[in-house]
């Protein structure tokens, strides 16, 4: 979670808008702490602040706008993903009859044109890591990509800040092989020498986590 | 107008916008208006939700245009996906915004509007129909030329509307419920209830009348998708229309107690 938040350090006043549970806490965690300036979502149509009270309107149509201006940076998933960063959330198999509808493209086209985009991948594993994605929604540097910043997964953080802008290993999480996550990458990884490792939350990140955002302990049922 | 007269104004073969968001706000009484009518060969273009899952499951949606079909609570339209996996329905697939634009285009008589939502994606690949576009102005930016759609009918859900159709929407999100009318030759709105006079802030008097064309009252008629503030989602029984579109055996069930009827027996069946 504090690796998802981290993906939005920096980012000043940009429109978050995570997908699922862990990048929704990583957003609001780095909202509470560190990127203070973030605009937050109740995932209709209001902008909210860290305790839920609108500070702002923001449907669909006004979310195109600020999408295509650049002023936002979501953290997708991702049913495939390859080196270069292409994205698959449509389906598995032929496009034309394929063997498990997914969610469809959704904005993944427009949103990787147009803003900076990470993922959130809850299992890595080279079905997900693979080195060909059955229909390109989000698209890789090799395709035109404005900006990928991170891909968390629960083994680890990539970026792409090599000089031929394919995946490579940031860190690993505590407690994991640099091995481990090739052997759940289906393509070869940068690696650096060391290999740094993410860091944990901070005594104060922890308590936020444990007593605002997630009491119920919901993020641990994501990564079950 | 009541619904089936609305529906009886279609015809086979057309391209019908609709209105709403995922499972939001839908035109639900109006959808089952057609699932009881013998319209076929549709082409359904929508921000997809149960809307499509029906009339892709009663075999009466041709094509869709969309970029998801989505339940919102529930991520997968179920029987969208078995469609897809069947092979029984064909896909226009599009990026949100770019299905947004094409309903601009539309509304505004123009033949495409630029957008770079959809360079370098599969969508260009599944779609090459689509065109590129080249700035003619010094930066020469490389565009997708997204082409208007062009709709035979809309039909759209509202909170309020009065009886000339004028249309009223009083939740969070207008969705693009406007552009499917301007896009569309004719639109009709169905409402929670048609009143003599629509009071509320201004920016909530979404339609005018020169953009509708038919209105009817049906009164919890987008159930069972969300309509803030009258009701919200009956997430009680999307779980069950869920779980039935999951077995033929139990589709038919659903579609026996719950489809067959008109609507005031369908209300009184969800009851």
């Amino acid at each position: 979670m504090v690796a998802c938040a981290e993906a939005w350090r920096g980012d000043g006043a940009t429109l978050a808008s995570p997908m699922g549970l862990i990048p929704s806490l990583g957003a609001r965690l780095a909202r509470l702490t560190f990127a203070p300036d973030l605009l937050l979502t109740d995932g209709e149509a209001y902008l909210v602040d860290e305790d839920g009270q609108v500070e702002g309107w923001l449907p669909y149509a006004k979310v195109f706008t600020m999408l295509a201006a650049g002023r936002r940076h979501v953290m997708m998933g991702a049913a495939q993903i390859d080196r270069f960063g292409n994205q698959n959330i449509s389906c598995i198999g032929d496009w034309r009859r394929p063997r498990a509808q997914l969610l469809g493209v959704r904005g993944a086209p427009g949103n990787t044109v147009n803003h900076p985009v990470s993922y959130w991948v809850p299992k890595h594993s080279p079905r997900v890591f693979t080195g060909h994605v059955d229909m390109v929604c989000g698209v890789g540097y090799d395709r035109g990509a404005r900006e990928l910043r991170a891909v968390v997964t629960n083994l680890a953080v990539l970026d792409f800040g090599t000089p031929e802008r394919v995946m490579r290993l940031r860190s690993v999480h505590p407690g994991v092989e640099v091995d481990e996550v090739l052997a759940a990458t289906g393509f070869p990884l940068a690696v650096p020498d060391p290999v740094p490792v993410t860091r944990l939350p901070t005594a104060a990140e922890l308590d936020l986590i444990r007593t605002r955002l997630d009491p119920g302990g919901a993020r641990e049922r994501e990564l079950a | 107008m009541t619904p089936d007269e609305i529906v009886a104004e279609l015809r086979d073969g057309m391209t019908i916008g609709i209105g709403g968001w995922g499972s939001r706000r839908k035109p639900m009484a109006l959808v089952r208006a057609i699932l009881r009518a013998p319209l076929k060969d549709l082409t359904i273009v929508s921000y997809a939700g149960p809307d499509v899952g029906l009339l892709v499951a009663s075999g009466q949606a041709r094509r869709v245009v969309t970029g998801f079909a989505s339940l919102d609570s529930i991520p997968l339209e179920p029987n969208f996906r078995r469609a897809r996996q069947e092979g029984t329905v064909e896909l226009t697939e599009l990026d949100e915004g770019m299905l947004h634009w094409g309903l601009l285009a539309a509304a505004h008589r123009l033949p495409f509007l630029p957008i770079r939502a959809g360079l370098g994606s599969g969508v260009l690949e599944v779609n090459p129909e689509l065109r590129m576009v080249r700035s003619p102005y010094q930066d020469g930016e490389e565009l997708v030329a997204m082409p208007a759609l062009r709709l035979d009918a809309a039909l759209v859900h509202m909170n309020r509307a009065d009886a000339a159709g004028n249309g009223q929407y009083l939740g969070p999100d207008p969705y693009f419920d406007d552009l499917f009318c301007l896009a569309a030759e004719r639109a009709y709105v169905s409402c929670e209830r048609i009143v003599p006079s629509l009071e509320g802030p201004p920016q909530t008097l979404l339609l005018n009348r020169a953009m509708v064309h038919g209105v009817t009252q049906t009164p919890n008629g987008a159930h069972f998708t969300s309509c803030v503030p009258d009701y919200g989602r009956d997430e009680a029984f999307q779980k069950r229309y869920a779980a039935a579109a999951a077995d033929p055996e139990e589709w038919r069930r659903f579609t026996g107690q719950y489809l067959q009827g008109d609507e005031a027996g369908y209300q009184k069946a969800i009851q």
